[in-house]
């Protein structure tokens, strides 16, 4: 990429808030999707000619369909108390990432249009016309956003920036400005069934090589078995868990843990991503048409049990929005849930993650481990914010911070947690989350690591930390790229199911 | 009866009317916007009880706020804590007998009306001292505290400085509820209240004021965390199943 070499900002000493350094990120700006993208998957070509007209009148849609943003337009005070959460404000000093003031790049508008006191005295409420400029703001700034609601948790009201950020987004695609990293994923999904574009045979033949490699190195017949009618359980993971590194080896993990517990599984080639970026872009009917393909997969696979892969939006999508766009859950009386609900066990959690599937099993002593296999590593756990502020795992609040735990203390001896205003509900985002993941916007992302950098840094230097464990593709795919900018390896990385696979015995070798 | 009596009543009549109409229209507007995902910021509450505890944190005692910082939580909820006693102190000259648990308050409602104006000076202190919060804050945040501050200040003159006749603006207010108006003391200081409460009625429910309502309507703070127990569906959602 042209411009100014990407640098790393250096450690701060005591974690103090930045000095404002107005327009630092304003050059910031992710390539726009073309017109092919675009129309594929039914968005205008290019900026509409009478764009701010659209504009408008698809703010004042979603405000009519979304309570939250409704609510959240009206109701911020400006007290502040948000100013200082987002990872990118304190990795860039740039006001405009301070939540308030990325929402108020919508605020400002809305007040325009749709208030009283905006129409007469826009100055006076800040109020401003939807102007070019006022679009450059919001295309960079809204991708500067990894919708990880943080700053949500500390808003008296629980004003939820990621929330404004998916309205824009949606209001942008609209209007014919997508962005073209996430829109040209939404067109493979749709096409291929995976984020990757990685179609069936291709699939077929990654999980054969898997199962030789794993034969190799363990000597037993570790199966992957894909599109197998009659299966007890369907594995919906990310796509990147199939090739890349290190989210390969918690695939192997949790294809160990089947095999050890003797459950059938069963992945599937239509449905071969957990990922759902209608999140991201705030188009629910988008969301929607992602997620069928799974409804559509369970159904036609004849599956009892639906477990998810490691993947911190996919996880959100699919705990907390499934039931509601595809009647995969509990509770639904119309003929649209019973369908699946007559099929699938309720004696399970649907869905459930992979991390409650370990946990159960180890509590029911079905999976044994040799702990020392992973003593070579000292390990921390840095939680995804859609896991940790978005969902949950297990019966009771706060399951999604201990279960991911509870596995890395049952399958290693060293584990060393992060500063506590950094881990649970307060982590940190790894600065890759929500559809910014793109080497266009490498230089955002390197900057919005800092926070959880920092505190790596510290339990590195203190306690020899030298893995940090996550339950997040992207999670994963961000630090590999942005680790060696803060000066460690890039392989300190890895999943949790990564450990379970170093130390689980397999049962069938003793 | 001086002209003065009259201003007021009408302003006092319009005023109520803009507030209860305005308000009444943007509660059913929050109520009546569907809520398609469930988005509650977890770990949250898993059923309703829990649901309306969290609230109650939050609204009583700005738990949120207190987690994030400290400086504004202290200011803000001295700030409200003490516009919730004056309020409920200045319910007598509403209601005659006066109710036994605002008659037993009243005591407390004196250092209320200064907790309340020292709370408004830290949050006005802070938007010219704090350099994120001073590049936030709009004119009209300046004029909401202006506002507020000027109210408490003519109440507290009235108070402790330059009394008024209290009995004769209680006989006015419950002339006006009965809609027989009796004549209101003349007096600049109560003047000046009068009039900026006014104000502050009629911009509420067109204002960042609507934070109160919005609270108890904030989907990350009022919906229960059971998305795998019970199905969630918005009316406009629902016609996009089975399609
Ligand atoms: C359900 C009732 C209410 C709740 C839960 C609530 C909560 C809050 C909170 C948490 C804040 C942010 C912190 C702060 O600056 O104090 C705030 C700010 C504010 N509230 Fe309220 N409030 C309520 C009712 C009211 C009412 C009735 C008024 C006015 C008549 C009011 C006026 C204000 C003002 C002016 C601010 C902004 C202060 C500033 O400029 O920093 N609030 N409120
Ligand atoms: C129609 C409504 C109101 C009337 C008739 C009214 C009238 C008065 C009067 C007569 C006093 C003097 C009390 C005394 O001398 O003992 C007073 C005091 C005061 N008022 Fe009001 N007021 C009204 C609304 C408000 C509102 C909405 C606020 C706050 C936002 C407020 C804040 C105060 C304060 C802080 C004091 C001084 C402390 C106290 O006596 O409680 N008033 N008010
Ligand atoms: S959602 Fe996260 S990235 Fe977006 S403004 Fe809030 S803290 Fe920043
Ligand atoms: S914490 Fe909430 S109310 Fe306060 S400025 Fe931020 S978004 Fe607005």
């Amino acid at each position: 990429m042209a411009g100014p070499e990407i640098k790393a900002p250096p450690f701060r000493d005591i974690p103090t808030i930045p000095a404002l350094i107005p327009g630092a990120m304003a050059a910031s700006k992710p390539y726009v999707a073309n017109q092919k993208v675009q129309e594929g998957i039914g968005f205008r070509g290019e900026l509409a000619e009478n764009w701010q007209e659209l504009a408008i009148e698809k703010m004042g849609d979603l405000l009519g369909k979304y309570r939250s943003l409704k609510v959240y337009m009206d109701s911020c005070v400006h007290c502040g108390a948000c100013t200082d959460k987002c990872h990118y404000f304190i990795g860039t000093g740039d006001p405009k990432n301070m939540p308030v003031a990325r929402q108020e790049l919508m605020r400002s508008v809305y007040r325009r249009y749709f208030t009283l006191p905006g129409k007469l005295f826009p100055s006076l409420v800040g109020a401003k016309d939807l102007t070019k400029e006022v679009l450059d703001d919001w295309y960079s700034y809204f991708w500067q956003c990894s919708e990880c609601r943080r700053c949500s948790l500390f808003c008296p009201y629980g004003i939820d920036t990621a929330e404004v950020t998916m309205a824009a987004r949606a209001i942008m695609d609209h209007i014919g400005l997508g962005q073209k990293y996430s829109n040209e994923i939404l067109a493979k999904v749709n096409k291929i069934g995976n984020n990757l574009g990685l179609p069936g045979p291709a699939l077929e033949d990654t999980l054969q090589g898997l199962e030789e490699d794993v034969k190799e190195e363990t000597g037993v017949d570790v199966k992957f078995p894909l599109d197998v009618k009659g299966a007890d359980v369907l594995l919906i993971t990310p796509s990147a868990d199939f090739f890349a590194e290190p989210h390969i080896d918690s695939l192997i993990g949790y294809a160990k843990v089947f095999h050890a517990a003797g459950i059938s599984w069963t992945l599937s080639s239509y449905a071969s991503e957990a990922g759902n970026f209608g999140l991201f872009n705030g188009s629910y009917e988008m969301m929607q048409k992602v997620a069928m393909r799974i409804r559509d997969s369970a159904l036609e696979l004849g599956v009892k049990r639906i477990v998810v892969g490691e993947c911190g939006h996919a996880w959100r999508v699919a705990y907390a929005f499934w039931n509601t766009l595809t009647g995969l859950g509990g509770g639904g009386t119309d003929p649209f849930s019973i369908e699946l609900q007559k099929q699938l066990d309720p004696t399970f959690r649907q869905p459930s993650h992979i991390c409650e599937v370990t946990w159960d099993l180890i509590q029911q002593g079905k999976l044994k481990f040799d702990k020392s296999a992973n003593d070579h590593r000292t390990i921390t756990f840095h939680d995804s914010c859609n896991v940790a502020r978005a969902s949950r795992m297990g019966d009771s609040p706060g399951g999604q911070f201990d279960i991911p735990r509870n596995i890395i203390k049952a399958v290693a001896n060293n584990y060393v947690e992060m500063e506590k205003s950094t881990v649970r509900e307060k982590t940190f985002c790894c600065g890759g989350g929500g559809g910014v993941l793109t080497d266009d916007l490498l230089d955002i992302r390197v900057k919005g690591a800092l926070p959880r950098m920092e505190a790596l840094k510290q339990v590195s230097d203190h306690d020899g930390v030298n893995f940090m464990a996550t339950i997040c593709a992207i999670c994963k795919a961000q630090f590999t790229k942005v680790l060696p900018y803060y000066g460690f390896n890039m392989r300190v990385v890895g999943g949790v199911h990564q450990l379970v696979s170093t130390a689980i015995k397999l049962g069938d070798e003793q | 009866m001086t002209a003065a009596t009259y201003f007021f009543a009408i302003l006092f009549y319009a005023a109520t009317a803009l507030l209860v109409v305005g308000l009444i229209y943007k509660i059913a507007d929050f109520a009546r916007t569907p809520a398609p995902l469930l988005i509650p910021t977890t770990p949250a509450p898993t059923t309703t009880g829990g649901v309306v505890f969290r609230m109650f944190r939050e609204v009583a005692l700005f738990e949120s706020l207190f987690k994030s910082n400290l400086w504004i939580w202290a200011f803000g909820w001295m700030f409200h804590m003490g516009l919730f006693l004056v309020l409920a102190r200045h319910l007598r000259y509403f209601t005659e007998p006066v109710w036994t648990w605002v008659a037993l308050i009243q005591p407390f409602g004196l250092y209320a009306g200064f907790a309340m104006a020292a709370g408004l000076a830290g949050l006005w202190a802070r938007r010219f001292l704090v350099e994120r919060i001073r590049y936030i804050s709009t004119p009209s945040d300046h004029l909401m505290l202006a506002l507020l501050l000027g109210i408490a200040a003519t109440g507290l003159l009235m108070k402790f400085v330059m009394h008024t006749d209290i009995v004769a603006v209680k006989t006015f207010f419950l002339g006006l509820m009965r809609f027989d108006i009796q004549p209101l003391p003349e007096h600049p200081g109560l003047y000046i209240h009068l009039g900026l409460v006014a104000i502050l009625m009629i911009v509420f429910p067109i204002s960042k004021l609507l934070h109160a309502p919005g609270v108890f309507f904030s989907p990350s703070r009022n919906q229960a965390d059971n998305p795998r127990e019970a199905r969630h569906l918005a009316p406009w959602a629902a016609k996009l199943d089975a399609k």
